[in-house]
């Protein structure tokens, strides 16, 4: 078993040439409260690397500074071997379009079908494609989240399950190379939460991806996760292994998994 | 003994009395320099404005979208306000008129009252509650619902998308929904007219319209774009800039209204002093 911030740093840098995400002293305050201190980890190509926390820790915080949602105050953050921090609004742009975020509200466009939203990203990131690949690609992507009835529903028509599944599809359906899922199974009963923790591993392994889930539902941990980290006080606490957490006997960790 | 000492009592008593008065002074500064931040805030939300209007990727699907929602979803409202508007202005006037044996008169002034000042401002206002409103309200939600951030993460400019399709559309679509209110007005003047007298359509208009001039058609032209564009970007900066939770969505489309108001009945003060020098 790995503990806290040391260990996690020596791993780091073990995995340096692997690594798709490389996060080193990561430091967020809004106002007088510290959220983010000292974070440092990486994402290993092809993992899925669960973050794990009570509310509040900073988890939603740390997944919006890898995509430069919000400024970092302090450290450096390195996706696919670029610092974001220091990227230009094109290179920005451009990185972006090799990242999907679900956000924990799914965020799908109200105004819009569920064709129109899944059209919306595809159109500006793959301008090369015409109407009838737009229309396949679309249809495909949504029979891999088992939704292709929904193509003409507008997201307020949509179940809670229904509008994650939809948002995942408008995020993987531009071909990203990593996954961030903010919450992805809050506000899900347990069966539909296992259906989005499945699809989650679909994801990884039919589009290769690497993702980052940030989650407090273990269920949802003990599903995806090829290895966890565990948030407290806005520092990395306990880096492992499933069956690493499991068998802990820290109190903090065993209130989480027991 | 050390209680009643006058000069340990005045000294305590300057001491708070200074406290109270740095605490006031502090509070005076954090709100100065608020004031400062929004003010910044805006004129850079105005510079991203104007910079992604002139940016090669235009949204013309959306503009388009949004000329419909803010024109052609709008015109019922404003056809009945100006319709209405002419219709008791004739009412109210004319007795008046009938006094001073200038009932002739009518059509003329009513056609000049609506073409200048009646017509642009109370259809500005009605815009201001309807469209200023609606984007706030519209784009404060998929602000606290993230929709405006994935906008972001999957690469479009939300700013590009979300504002200035808006923002333009009103500036374009306002002098538009403002030109068919006075032609509704002048009619709903002819009814008015008709109530109590008898005037042909044709010898009302070409009175109404042989005392209007190019001067008074022109700056009233002018000022509706910018009626259109203050409507505009204060409902999407109010919308843009609301805050996380749902409350906040109330807080912008109500202060867009306020302020989109507030601003119309201003740019309408400079437009007059203006056209006034000018004249």
């Amino acid at each position: 078993m790995n503990t806290p911030q040391t260990n996690s740093i020596e791993n780091a840098s073990k995995n340096r040439d692997k690594s798709v995400i490389e996060i080193k002293n990561l430091k967020k305050s809004f106002g007088d409260q510290e959220v983010l201190q000292n974070i440092t980890l990486n994402l290993i190509k092809g993992e899925n690397l669960v973050v794990l926390g009570k509310s509040g820790s900073g988890k939603s915080v740390l997944i919006k500074c890898i995509v430069r949602l919000l400024n970092p105050d302090e450290g450096v953050i390195n996706v696919l071997g670029e610092n974001i921090s220091t990227l230009n609004t094109k290179g920005l742009s451009t990185l972006r379009q090799k990242i999907g975020f679900l956000f924990q509200s799914g965020a799908l466009y109200d105004s819009m079908t569920v064709k129109q939203n899944l059209e919306f990203p595809l159109r500006r990131i793959k301008k090369n494609l015409n109407d009838k690949e737009i229309e396949t690609k679309i249809i495909e992507v949504l029979e891999n989240v088992g939704l292709a009835d929904a193509l003409h529903k507008i997201p307020s028509q949509l179940s809670g399950g229904m509008r994650k599944r939809i948002s995942l599809a408008r995020t993987i359906v531009v071909d990203p190379m990593i996954m961030l899922y903010d919450e992805p199974t809050t506000g899900l009963d347990p069966i539909t939460s296992d259906e989005i923790s499945a699809l989650i591993n679909k994801v990884q392994e039919k589009y290769k991806t690497s993702s980052i889930i940030i989650t407090h539902d273990i269920r949802c941990a003990h599903n995806t996760a090829n290895r966890i980290i565990m948030l407290k006080d806005g520092e990395v606490y306990m880096e492992g292994k499933v069956a690493d957490f499991e068998n802990a006997t820290d109190p903090f960790i065993q209130s989480f998994f027991q | 003994m050390k209680e009643n000492n006058p000069v340990l009592k005045a000294k305590g008593f300057a001491t708070r009395q200074s406290l109270r008065i740095s605490e006031k002074t502090i509070a005076k500064k954090t709100d100065a320099n608020n004031y400062l931040a929004d003010v910044a805030d805006v004129f850079l939300f105005l510079s991203r404005i104007f910079k992604e209007t002139f940016s090669r990727d235009f949204e013309f699907k959306e503009f388009l979208r949004q000329c419909f929602q803010i024109g052609y979803k709008t015109l019922p409202l404003i056809s009945i306000i100006g319709a209405i508007i002419g219709l008791v202005l004739t009412i109210q006037s004319r007795p008046v008129l009938v006094n001073f044996g200038a009932v002739t008169m009518l059509p003329g002034m009513v056609a000049v009252s609506l073409i200048r000042e009646m017509g642009p401002v109370i259809t500005a206002l009605i815009c201001a509650g309807k469209i200023g409103s609606g984007m706030g309200a519209e784009l404060g939600s998929m602000k606290v619902t993230e929709q405006i951030d994935a906008m972001e993460v999957s690469s479009t400019n939300p700013i590009r998308f979300l504002v200035v399709t808006r923002v333009i559309a009103a500036t374009l679509m306002i002098p538009l929904l403002i030109l068919y209110a006075d032609a509704l007005g002048i009619f709903g003047s002819w009814i008015g007219a008709n109530i109590k007298g008898d005037v042909s359509f044709v010898l009302f208009f070409s009175q109404a319209f042989g005392h209007v001039h190019f001067m008074d058609l022109f700056p009233a032209v002018i000022k509706s774009f910018f009626f259109g564009a203050v409507i505009g970007v204060v409902g999407c900066y109010k919308g843009y800039n609301a805050g996380r939770g749902t409350e906040s969505v109330g807080v912008a489309a109500n202060s867009a209204v306020v302020l989109a108001s507030l601003l119309v009945i201003i740019v309408d003060m400079i437009a007059v002093q203006i056209t006034d020098m000018l004249m």
